[in-house]
């Protein structure tokens, strides 16, 4: 059985609204976590807005339009869910989100609080501990050589530093992926992915509304920081768990495909290995472009608050748009050869972290730990080959391998 | 169209023309000035646009919102009097000839 057998939607059997082109690809299929980038094309070259049929939403893929939705948060809102699925008409699978799932003026409180949190301030006081836990697990994998770049790296890594930096028990830690990845697939439609994750969720839920709470969380990281603010006002002592959750759901998983994405990258192009090796001050650049090059987080849903007007056509109130951020971010209208990694390129303004009010609000942290990670690349490895098959990881949010054998030199 | 005057940390002048209503950080993205990385790309996230603003300029410039200071404190060289993010600093004519001087780093 495919890993996403077809269930039938309600809204499949809504006619495209006239002049809207409309195309039958399922961004949500195993076609596409294969190979997303013909149907991204397909996807911009049919128009600025496209429908999709078998979900029965709009589509967004050109780099304009996304910035345009993702920017203009009052009319494309977060409140009704940022995926397929409509708060207003269906209950959410879990308590909402009060900061990825909200609007202003309720988002704008909440968002200080984390911003805070993970501030430039903040990322001064873990660089130094992040820079030698990469270090060291370089050197680790140097010795062994012959390793799965997803598991013992891109996995590995995140794992030694994210939840020790929340302040999270040493017990339970097995959940923090499972549950990442069932909400990245809780965005998706309901097909066989999603519906099997929330089925399975129940462990995971627990873990992590037990690991939110204030006395599980050790004094001095970001989770504490978190119920600090409680005591200082600016949120209430049960939003702070749910703020905590956020850090929880969105700080591991996506770091893991960022730094997944980046190894392939330069595992695929040697030269970009050694322009990298050549300057390892390229390190942080070179990571920001795998994050646009492989969009980890490929797309995001909003709903319109009223009837709007976008690239020409009028789009109804209530109305869910998909944004195809991995393929904005290889738009050749916005990026010059968008379909090559180039760790020189001038990165500034990729929505791989979105845009706007609700931009990823740990890009900070993930920009540390790609960094650190690739510098220590840069100075320690001489080549990185590719030594068995590639397999993908299918999920309904996420671009990222499952496994990625390699094999690595010393310089 | 407002023009702009970078200094770089090793005193080279670099002059760009800008346009009105974009920012001096896209003004700087677009023309390739290398001291400014903007990471964000302009949503007052990261503190890697940070220039230090001419003296005789410093008033004349859009007061400084709260996101902004926080963001300062973190930014990777010295925080000055003057310091401020090139994202939140909105182009017009009365500011034509702004004069900017860059940090030694930005991360």
């Amino acid at each position: 059985m495919s890993a996403t057998s077809r269930i039938d939607h309600a809204a499949s059997a809504q006619a495209a609204p006239a002049g809207v082109p409309n195309l039958d690809v399922d961004p949500f299929s195993t076609e596409f976590f294969e190979d997303p980038h013909p149907i991204h094309q397909a996807l911009r070259e049919a128009g600025p807005l496209v429908w999709l049929d078998k979900w029965g939403v709009y589509g967004v893929a050109r780099y304009a339009e996304v910035h345009a939705v993702l920017n203009d948060p009052l009319t494309f809102c977060s409140s009704r869910g940022v995926g397929l699925s409509d708060f207003a008409k269906e209950k959410p699978w879990r308590p909402q989100s009060i900061i990825l799932e909200a609007d202003p003026p309720a988002h704008t409180r909440t968002r200080a609080v984390l911003a805070q949190v993970l501030s430039p301030t903040a990322m001064k006081g873990v660089r130094e501990h992040f820079t030698a836990m990469a270090a060291a697990k370089v050197d680790e994998l140097l010795a062994r050589r012959s390793f799965d770049a997803v598991a013992d790296l891109a996995e590995a890594y995140p794992l030694s530093v994210f939840p020790d930096a929340m302040g999270l028990k040493q017990e339970g830690r097995e959940n923090l992926l499972p549950y990442a990845s069932l909400v990245f697939n809780s965005f998706g439609p309901p097909n066989q992915l999603r519906q099997e994750a929330i089925e399975r969720s129940a462990p995971h839920q627990a873990y992590v509304a037990a690991q939110c709470q204030r006395e599980n969380l050790a004094p001095g990281g970001f989770g504490a920081c978190v119920h600090a603010r409680a005591d200082a006002g600016d949120i209430t002592a049960e939003e702070a768990p749910l703020l905590v959750r956020s850090l929880l759901s969105a700080g591991l998983d996506t770091t893991v495909n960022g730094i997944g994405a980046a190894i392939y990258c330069l595992a695929r192009f040697p030269d970009q290995l050694q322009r990298l090796r050549g300057d390892p001050t390229l390190a942080r650049n070179a990571f920001e472009e795998a994050i646009r090059y492989e969009s980890p987080v490929q797309t995001f849903f909003r709903t319109t608050t009223r009837e709007v007007e976008l690239a020409g056509h009028r789009i109804g109130e209530g109305e869910k748009v998909l944004m195809f951020l991995g393929a904005a971010n290889r738009d050749p209208r916005r990026w010059e050869n968008p379909d090559s990694y180039d760790v020189t390129r001038r990165t500034s303004g990729h929505v791989g972290f979105g845009s706007g009010i609700h931009m990823c609000v740990g890009q900070l942290l993930a920009r540390v730990e790609g960094e650190v990670m690739l510098a220590a690349i840069a100075r320690k490895v001489a080549a990185i080959e590719i030594t068995g098959p590639v397999k993908r990881r299918y999920n309904n949010t996420l671009r990222g391998l499952e496994s990625l054998p390699i094999t690595i030199s010393p310089a | 169209m407002p023009s702009i005057i970078f200094f770089h940390p090793d005193g080279r002048r670099q002059q760009i023309e800008a346009s009105e209503g974009e920012s001096a950080m896209q003004a700087a993205t677009r023309h390739d000035i290398s001291g400014i990385l903007a990471e964000c790309g302009g949503n007052a996230m990261c503190a890697t646009c940070h220039v230090y603003v001419d003296e005789a300029w410093l008033a004349r410039l859009p007061a400084m919102g709260g996101d902004e200071d926080a963001l300062l404190d973190g930014a990777a060289a010295e925080r000055q009097a003057n310091s401020r993010l090139s994202c939140q600093i909105r182009l017009a004519a009365d500011l034509d000839g702004l004069v900017l001087s860059l940090p030694d780093r930005q991360t």
